[in-house]
């Protein structure tokens, strides 16, 4: 009886901080209905704790023959804390709706979903998931930057052309889950402070226990393990919608 | 009615024993509000919450055994801190529940500090006395602080943390911001340690602007200065079509020509793109200036002022006078005086002269100015506070222009004018000030700026950290910035390389930029002969970098001279470049430095030795005897940070003989073997 008024009250005061949030914007009507919705581009990003995406989420609703559809309301949903700017939107002439998101304030991993109806109004759904760096991760990521992406990632930029394609033995990528995970913290750990021969694995994977701190290694793994693909499970919950 | 009132106050208080059974139980019911309200608060609830928790789980009794039941504090004098959070965040200690995302059990994340030590209010701000969840994080009774939103958390580190912290981008990025988006030169920020908050921006004069452009381009501009350039600082003032005459007038009736600006110039622009686009190209242009390209692209750095449309702002007098030698103009300016002959400069010129947009002034008509619009011109320039960033012949600099913002992140949200709709917190208000000050007050001077939401988010998390508690900070947990450097080299070679603007992109003890190596240590880095041909001929080091040092055209004496100035002054106590030779290394010890450097170190990873290696990383190795001094790489090789902090180079902690085997090897690698080899 008690701690069951206890969780009544508890769940009144949690109805009501809900209630609270979820104001959203009136959504327009919409003019199109397709038949499923795609990501163009978006998911996967990371960003800090609470911040908002370096890139918009940009979803596109598509009729059964695949084509885009105008006029077709899409709105964006997803756990308490992640906003959107604009939550719901409808699609323009090339069939897609654009909107920033800023994700919740702990770090981890969020499942965004893209909703849209179809012709006989059944919801049709995309879920997308973003990253959300944690202080440690943030420090990872600057470490990263720094020291480790020039070789690990394939991708360069204007700015930055990669070593990748210069090395005779290829380093794994970050985003490498399935080789990655199978890694334990303490290996992951060794690996960078001793470098690749303590693993045997390659020497041009340089020891970096000199250079580095503990602290630093630590934070280093933590940003690997968060923004692995698929998701480590020290990467922590998904957060969802309920 | 009142027989029924009349018979139910006989019946409770007939007489003196049934007065006193039944006032007895009222005051007994009252009495056991307050146990009542304590037993179902909302921590019991939730401690009884996480007791249930944790039960399941297989850490249960180490868990059990920290948890402590009651209403728990954290007191911290000193900070002011009295802070009840963790009697409903039980957990947060707990390294374990790392894998909990239900609120309030979580851990906090790993952070650097204890939070014993500091509380939780001095970062989440809220109110810590508090012990309902609505309450705490929304303060509901008046109180001041809510909880402040996760993404402008990094404030909170900027109330201790003055200078900029490996973990806190955004509040470094929003300091940035603060300093060169010109927001301190019209709001006054006074900083904890007594300083002032400077501008690293350097708005032009426009004391001599009729040299410079034409009164359409100033009319164009002050509508809208993105039109002309999306990444122009310039803020829009959204002045009316009258406006921007008026003070177009203004500006240019009030210009007085540059001295020595008027020489004649002799060369008419050349008009050959090729030529211009790879003069562009050699001088490194990019590595500062921006131009937008054909898809849209920013290509280039942001030193200077984006080119894309440059030809329709500047006169080409102006224009070729500046690339012959822009101190002559600007004093102060970052762009170096490249020495440019005749030829060059109507080459370059004729190439900058054709980055211009057709549309951008076709439809600005100016009449010649009456004096009442000049005169007009001149009240709005004082009134917009132009002079607060500019220099203009005959408006003094306002003193206290806009609010000073010394401590707006303590701001009472009562003194605070809210837009409809928005939010009723101290951060909102902050943002939305800055995303668009007119919608406030359409009177408001405060011009709106061009910023994406990153940035507005990182202003805002750089205001917030400007608050009472980093004031009333204890001292000792003030962690201060470290001072800024003005180094100044001296003498004839200290001003050749004012001239250059070397320190634009170099940093020499401290002072200047990060763009190119960091020179403190250079003259006991380099041999004396290779930097002289460098100077002359500035070779690429690094081939995978964009960004690189120009070519000056430098006479001798001038190579020369600061050569021997470098070699002279910019030497490391833990280099002795004389101690160990340059060559004389036995066969046997090269070959040992070569097994080394293509096994054990794998040094090929990062750098370019042979026509074999690709190494993008480090700078090309295959000149390294011939560049560098054999005791540098020495020492180099037994710690790169000691010689150049926060190098990328890992210190491999190298045994003496190694250093020396690789030294040896390095050393031998004089770039010109292959070369007599084949003429032989």
């Amino acid at each position: 009886m008690i701690p069951r008024a206890a969780l009544l009250l508890g769940l009144v005061v949690l109805g009501t901080s809900c209630s609270r949030q979820t104001e959203s914007a009136a959504a327009p009507k919409p003019t199109g209905f397709g038949a499923a919705i795609v990501e163009s581009s978006g998911s996967k990003q990371f960003t800090q704790t609470g911040s908002i995406l370096p890139q918009p989420v940009v979803v596109q609703v598509n009729d059964h023959q695949g084509t885009a559809v105008a006029g077709a309301l899409v709105e964006f949903t997803a756990a308490p804390g992640v906003t959107f700017d604009p939550p719901n939107g409808l699609t323009d002439s090339s069939g897609q709706v654009t909107t920033n998101v800023s994700l919740g304030g702990m770090a981890g991993r969020y499942q965004i979903t893209a909703s849209t109806l179809d012709k006989s109004h059944k919801k049709v759904e995309l879920k997308l998931e973003e990253i959300a760096l944690g202080y440690q991760q943030t420090l990872g990521r600057r470490l990263n930057d720094q020291y480790c992406d020039r070789c690990h990632n394939p991708e360069s930029t204007v700015e930055r052309v990669s070593n990748y394609d210069n090395l005779d033995v290829k380093p794994h990528p970050f985003t490498e889950g399935d080789t990655l995970n199978r890694i334990s913290d303490a290996d992951l750990a060794a690996i960078i402070t001793h470098g690749g021969p303590a693993l045997q694995k390659s020497a041009l994977m340089p020891a970096w226990g000199n250079t580095l701190s503990k602290p630093e290694i630590e934070a280093l793994t933590s940003y690997i393990r968060a923004v692995s693909d698929p998701p480590s499970r020290a990467a922590g919950p998904v957060y969802t919608k309920n | 009615m009142n027989e029924k009132l009349t018979s139910l106050w006989q019946r409770l208080f007939g007489d003196s024993v049934r007065a006193f059974g039944v006032v007895s139980v009222v005051f007994l019911a009252s009495m056991a509000i307050a146990p009542a309200k304590n037993f179902f608060s909302e921590w019991r609830h939730y401690q009884h919450g996480y007791l249930t928790m944790i039960r399941n789980r297989s850490d249960a009794n180490t868990l059990q055994r920290h948890f402590q039941g009651g209403i728990r504090q954290i007191w911290l004098p000193q900070l002011g801190v009295v802070d009840r959070c963790t009697s409903c965040h039980v957990g947060l200690n707990e390294a374990s529940l790392a894998d909990v995302a239900t609120q309030p059990y979580r851990k906090h994340p790993s952070i650097p500090h204890n939070l014993d030590q500091f509380g939780c209010t001095t970062c989440h701000r809220g109110q810590g006395a508090a012990t309902t969840v609505a309450e705490a994080h929304n303060s509901t009774l008046a109180w001041e602080q809510p909880i402040l939103p996760a993404k402008y958390i990094e404030s909170s580190c900027g109330q201790c943390h003055r200078g900029p912290l490996p973990g806190t981008p955004q509040l470094n990025q929003g300091r940035n911001l603060l300093s060169r988006e010109g927001c301190v030169h019209c709001h006054t920020v006074k900083l904890p340690d007594g300083s002032t908050m400077k501008a690293t921006d350097d708005p032009p004069s426009l004391s001599h602007i009729a040299d410079k452009t034409t009164r359409e381009w100033i009319f164009a501009w002050l509508k809208d200065p993105q039109a002309y350039a999306s990444t122009s600082t310039m803020p829009n003032f959204k002045l009316s079509d009258y406006d921007a005459r008026d003070m177009s007038a203004f500006l240019m009736a009030n210009s007085t020509p540059m001295p020595g600006d008027t020489a004649p110039v002799s060369t008419k622009a050349a008009a050959d793109p090729a030529a211009g686009a790879s003069l562009y190209g050699e001088s490194f242009c990019a590595s500062c200036h921006a131009v937008q390209n054909a898809a849209g692209n920013m290509v280039g750095g942001n030193v200077g002022p984006e080119l894309t449309r440059v030809g329709n702002k500047v006169k080409p007098e102006w224009l070729q006078a500046w690339l012959r030698n822009p101190r002559a103009y600007d004093a102060g300016t970052a762009m170096p005086h490249y020495r440019f002959n005749d030829s060059q400069v109507a080459t370059l010129s004729g190439f900058l002269l054709a980055k211009k947009d057709s549309d951008l002034l076709t439809n600005v008509h100016l009449d010649a100015p009456t004096p009442e619009q000049i005169a007009h011109g001149k009240r709005l320039v004082s009134d917009y506070g132009c002079a607060s960033c500019h220099e203009i012949t005959g408006i003094k600099k306002p003193e206290n222009f806009a609010p000073e913002l010394s401590r707006i992140g303590s701001k009472p949200v009562t003194q605070l004018i809210f837009l409809p709709g928005m939010q009723h917190a101290l951060p909102d208000y902050i943002a939305g000030k800055i995303k668009n000050p007119r919608a406030f007050s359409p009177g408001l001077k405060m011009p709106q700026y061009t910023l994406t939401p990153l940035q507005t988010d990182s202003l805002t998390t750089a205001l917030l950290s400007l608050n009472d508690r980093s004031y009333s900070l204890p001292p000792s947990l003030a962690v201060p910035v470290q001072p800024a450097s003005d180094y100044q080299p001296a003498g004839k070679a200290g001003k050749l390389m004012t001239d250059l603007a070397c320190f634009s992109c170099h940093r020499l003890n401290g002072h200047g930029g990060d763009m190119a190596p960091d020179l403190t240590w250079e003259g006991s880095s380099v041999q004396r002969e290779w930097l002289v041909q460098f100077f002359k001929n500035p070779g690429t080091l690094r081939p995978a970098l964009i960004r690189r040092m120009p070519r000056f055209n430098l006479t001798d004496v001038e190579a020369s001279e600061l050569t021997d100035y470098i070699m002279t002054v910019y030497q490391s106590p833990a280099v002795d470049r004389d101690s160990m030779p340059l060559s004389g290394y036995s066969q046997g010890q090269i070959e040992l430095g070569k097994q080394l450097f293509y096994g054990k170190y794998s040094c090929q990873g990062c750098h370019i030795m042979d026509t074999t290696d690709k190494g993008y990383i480090g700078p090309t190795l295959t000149h390294v005897g011939s560049r560098l001094t054999a005791a540098w790489i020495y020492q180099w090789m037994k710690n790169p940070q000691s010689l150049r902090p926060g190098t990328v180079e890992p210190n491999r902690a190298m045994s003496d003989e190694d250093a020396r085997a690789l030294t040896a090897f390095l050393i031998s690698q004089k770039g010109g073997d292959k070369q007599e080899a084949a003429k032989k």
